[in-house]
């Protein structure tokens, strides 16, 4: 279709002439992140800024009988040693708890400790001094005495009687509880021509952000107002939460997030020693600074993933799935996490099982249980990894056992392209997406029987390779079910204001904030297209409370198609505002005029009639030349929510082709390959990284990341150097295809791509191990896939 | 302890603390922010600088083992155009996201291309598997690099 044969307004973004959508242009803000010139959080300085360090528990669970600090206070630097009692005067505590969330409950927690210690790592006293490496020296002196009390630490056994109960007012240690029954469940498994159960195990990880967590704090007690420049992904949250604790107006708080270091779902919470940092500048009247070490990172960042999940799924003879059936246990740490709760995991695993097969038969139980162990929370992709590799392990297992082929299985049981709009066993409604698809695609990529044949090659030599397929849905664009319904002031709208400065260059200010996945540029692609405006000419600023429209933030696969379509909108607008405008100048029509490469065109033969600039001018310095009662408003904000569907499920697939070394138990990853289907793709190049690094995210879990705890609640790897993440040398090159189902909720019709490569990696290596080890009768349930744990199911140690 | 020694170029004098590590030397003496700092004990690799020529983890250094050297950070390597083929290669490949890790590893990448002109992509790999990223599963990386080899050896990527 060409531009220059239809109105303006009836044309749509995705076919205007010179557009940006679909197209890989390079992220306007990579050069200053190269050059060094980026500005994270851990480099600002502010004048008379000082640090803090938090002195930290080393016991699991103690009483906190005295705290010691004169000596501290009186070393040179210190400002000021400030102990749980003494803040509280500045903060009050929360509980991490939703209404949503039937029945959950948590405990009171406090900036910093009061009277006792609940995992290894709370903070009991947080010290001030002109420097870091003061700070820690000072730390040292302060004399902490504890008298320890029983840690919980197994999940499994947190619930027995005669376990402690970690905050007795609760009544137990049970935090949380779910249990689902849809469809017919014991018919279904008693028709089955055979029933399968596993016990599956995910060890504990973290995100492990390259940049830890860093906040600065500026309180003006002359403006009474505190700024906060933190690595966030929800600036008006942390504003909201701030506020509220401190006893404050929303006004009263700034949030400014300039570049972040990583995030994937770390930074979207609020972390007691942030509250903490907060509340000591206000106490203090100066800016503070709290930049966490790297074990501090390991023993305060978020933790994810601990679930211990029993799965059972019927199938008959010709493939068909009749039932699933799980039971899901998760241990949290000692507090549900602030203010999205530590039971959102499990909930998601609850609604994930089974969503991509048409069997409506399902039960679950989840349980969320407290432990002495550092906070879990939300991490990229929630639930999604645990969900898909119990389905996917479970199809591979059903498909094992009757003898059929993973791929036929699934061809048998997943939801056809044309069964929409359709509905979860859970009951989460799907508007449209394309499993079949993107399996023959994939199919395609990885040319499965050549490999099936080079597997069976290979065996002959004892070369033992596997191939694994993991299915899966994943949750984006979430809507106010996600939080807002529960009571949280997590805003699930996001806005964008446009404008046209006097140069006739364009300035964004959004709500959803960038950590490199490359929101800034999406929001550019989309104004610049929608505006017939070259991308160089508009600057886009978000993370800022004070300068952008209110919203959501990122996370949760949101930005693009949430702050996206706001920011179409707001383009539209502010497109229909400019024309009109041109039209007067130029005596024509709006509808006989468009906007391309920076000029007024006429939309008949696309000839340049005046430029933006010329515009511009004309508006901002000369408005006496036009006629009266013209008020030319080169400025639109409007903002988005979605409201058809709770959440725009996309979905995908995955395969992994692996070698496993039998000898030495060593898992070599050989090829990995995706297809998913995220809508409307605004840049090929960032949908396709934002998915090779969510699969190495994912792939981490699947082999290497995990927390380990010992009994007593120590962690005990809590370094980069014995917490194995993914490293250049381990992964594979990563094959990426897409399916393109938009969804009809905007007009942009994109989806969320951030946690499909992490919902799937895992389950699919899983399965590829347990390819590998058909001949050896091996199956192996439980991830990080570690050489212990192959060389175990195999019968070797 | 007064140490002398010349950075990106332009001579340096300063008072020094015995046990200040390079990496905060650089950032909070000189204000040169680039080199990052992720782990403090050499594993990450964030915060890789030049030193006399070679490529080492500025957390591991102190400030005064650097007296009477020359240290090039990814500001100087920047300035000097020395890396501008290789910044292109990442921002045309999209091979960062956060941008934390990429000082450090554009630092390793361009040792690697001055010590071997030509590794192919499991070279590569080996070579930056000091340098972690979280968020681009490293393959746009090596991409990256892969296409400056070949350019700088007059051949199109």
């Amino acid at each position: 279709m060409s531009a220059a044969s239809v109105k303006p307004e009836a044309l749509s973004v995705l076919d205007r002439p010179n557009s940006y959508i679909g197209k890989t242009v390079p992220r306007p803000n990579l050069e200053r992140l190269m050059q060094g010139r980026g500005l994270y959080v851990s480099d600002m300085e502010l004048p008379r800024m000082a640090h803090v360090v938090f002195l930290r528990s080393p016991h699991a669970h103690a009483k906190i009988i005295n705290i010691d600090a004169d000596a501290a206070k009186r070393s040179k630097g210190v400002v000021a040693v400030v102990t749980g009692n003494e803040l509280a005067a500045v903060i009050t505590p929360w509980v991490g708890v939703l209404s949503h969330l039937k029945g959950l409950k948590s405990a009171p927690q406090s900036a910093v400790a009061i009277d006792r210690v609940c995992w290894q790592g709370e903070a009991v006293a947080a010290i001030v001094a002109t420097s870091r490496a003061v700070a820690e020296d000072a730390a040292e002196i302060v004399a902490v005495e504890y008298e320890e009390l029983e840690a919980v630490t197994d999940m499994r056994t947190a619930l027995d009687p005669a376990t402690p109960v970690i905050h007795p007012p609760l009544g137990d240690n049970l935090a949380f509880e779910r249990n689902f029954d849809a469809g017919a469940v014991d018919q279904a498994f008693a028709e089955s021509d055979e029933v399968i159960e596993a016990d599956f195990i995910f060890g504990r990880h973290t995100g492990v952000t390259l940049e830890p967590r860093a906040v600065v704090a500026d309180w003006n007690t002359a403006e009474a107002r505190l700024t906060i420049y933190q690595g966030t992904q929800a600036p008006h949250m942390v504003q909201n939460l701030a506020a509220l604790h401190l006893g404050l107006e929303e006004a009263q708080v700034r949030v400014v997030c300039k570049d972040v270091g990583g995030s994937f779902g770390i930074k979207v919470h609020i972390y007691a020693d942030e509250m903490a940092t907060y509340a000591l500048a206000k106490l203090l009247r100066r800016p503070i600074k709290f930049v966490a070490d790297r074990v501090e990172s390991f023993n305060t960042d978020i933790h994810a993933r601990d679930h211990r999940c029993k799965g059972k799924i019927g199938v008959k003879r010709d493939g068909t799935i009749t039932a699933f059936e799980i039971d899901d246990l998760t241990g949290i740490g000692p507090y549900s996490m602030y203010p999205r709760t530590s039971a959102i995991e499990a909930n998601q695993v609850v609604n994930l099982i089974g969503g991509p097969y048409v069997s409506k038969n399902y039960r679950a139980r989840a349980r969320v249980v407290f432990q002495n162990k550092n906070v879990m929370c939300q991490y990229r992709a929630v639930g999604h990894p645990i969900a898909c590799s119990v389905t996917e392990g479970l199809v591979d297992l059903a498909a094992m056992k009757i003898g059929m082929d993973p791929v036929e299985i699934r061809r048998r049981n997943l939801i056809p392209d044309n069964g929409y709009p359709c509905a979860a066993p859970s009951g989460l409604r799907f508007e449209l997406l394309s499993h079949h698809a993107s399996l023959n695609k994939l199919i395609a990529m990885m040319d499965y029987d050549a490999l099936r044949a080079e597997q069976a090659a290979l065996r002959q030599k004892n070369i033992h390779r596997g191939i694994g397929i993991a299915s899966f849905i994943e949750v984006t664009n979430p809507s106010a079910a996600f939080y807002g319904v529960g009571g949280a002031k997590i805003s699930s709208q996001d806005g964008v204001a446009v404008r046209m400065d006097a140069t006739g260059a364009i300035i964004c200010q959004t709500s959803i904030t960038e950590q490199g996945q490359g929101s800034e540029s999406l929001t550019a692609q989309i104004v610049g297209s929608v505006l017939g405006v070259s991308m160089q000419r508009v600057r886009v600023f978000l993370g800022d409370t004070d300068n952008t429209p209110y919203g959501g933030g990122t996370w949760a696969s949101r930005g693009a198609g949430i702050g996206g379509e706001a920011a179409l909108q707001a383009a539209k607008i502010l497109r229909k505002n400019i024309l009109e405008v041109a039209a007067v100048i130029l005596q024509s029509s709006p509808a006989e005029l468009d906007i391309a490469n920076n000029s007024i065109v006429n939309a008949s033969d696309g000839a340049s009639r005046i430029p933006l600039n010329e515009l511009a001018r004309i508006v901002y310095f000369r408005p006496d030349t036009l006629p009266p009662g013209i008020q030319p408003e080169l400025m639109a904000t409007r903002h988005f929510v979605p409201r058809d569907y709770p959440f725009a499920f996309t979905n995908g697939v995955q395969a992994s082709w692996l070698e496993v070394d039998t000898d030495t138990g060593f898992i070599k990853l050989l090829k990995h390959w995706v297809v998913e289907d995220c809508g409307t793709i605004i840049n090929p190049q960032l949908v396709d990284e934002q998915i090779r690094g969510g699969v190495v995210q994912g792939l981490g879990a699947a082999l290497f990341e995990k927390c380990i705890y010992d009994e007593r609640g120590q962690l005990t790897n809590a370094n980069m150097a014995d917490y194995l993440v993914p490293m250049s040398g381990e992964m594979p090159d990563i094959d990426v295809g897409h399916v393109v189902s938009p969804t009809s909720e905007t007009e942009l019709g994109a989806k969320g791509a951030g946690e499909a490569g992490t919902a799937g990696a895992a389950a699919a290596v899983a399965n590829a191990v347990n390819d590998a080890l058909r001949p050896f009768g091996a199956t192996i349930t439980e991830i990080p896939l570690t050489p212990q744990v192959v060389l175990t199911a195999l019968g070797r140690i | 302890m007064p140490i002398s020694l010349e950075v990106n170029g332009e001579r340096v004098d300063a008072q020094v603390l015995p046990r200040q590590n390079l990496a905060d030397f650089l950032r909070e003496h000189l204000q040169l922010t680039g080199t990052h700092v992720g782990c403090e004990h050499g594993v990450c690799g964030a915060c890789t600088v030049r030193v006399n020529g070679d490529i080492v983890r500025s957390c591991l250094m102190l400030a005064v083992q650097t007296h009477n050297a020359s240290v090039e950070t990814i500001e100087g390597l920047s300035d000097s155009g020395e890396i501008v083929d290789l910044q292109a290669a990442f921002r045309d490949r999209n091979a960062l996201q956060c941008g934390f890790c990429t000082p450090g590893m554009l630092m390793a990448a361009q040792d690697l291309l001055q010590l071997e002109p030509e590794p192919d992509r499991d070279r590569i790999r080996e070579h930056l598997s000091g340098n972690y990223c979280r968020c681009t599963g490293y393959q746009a990386i090596i991409d990256a690099i892969e296409t400056t080899a070949r350019s700088r050896m007059g051949r199109n990527a």
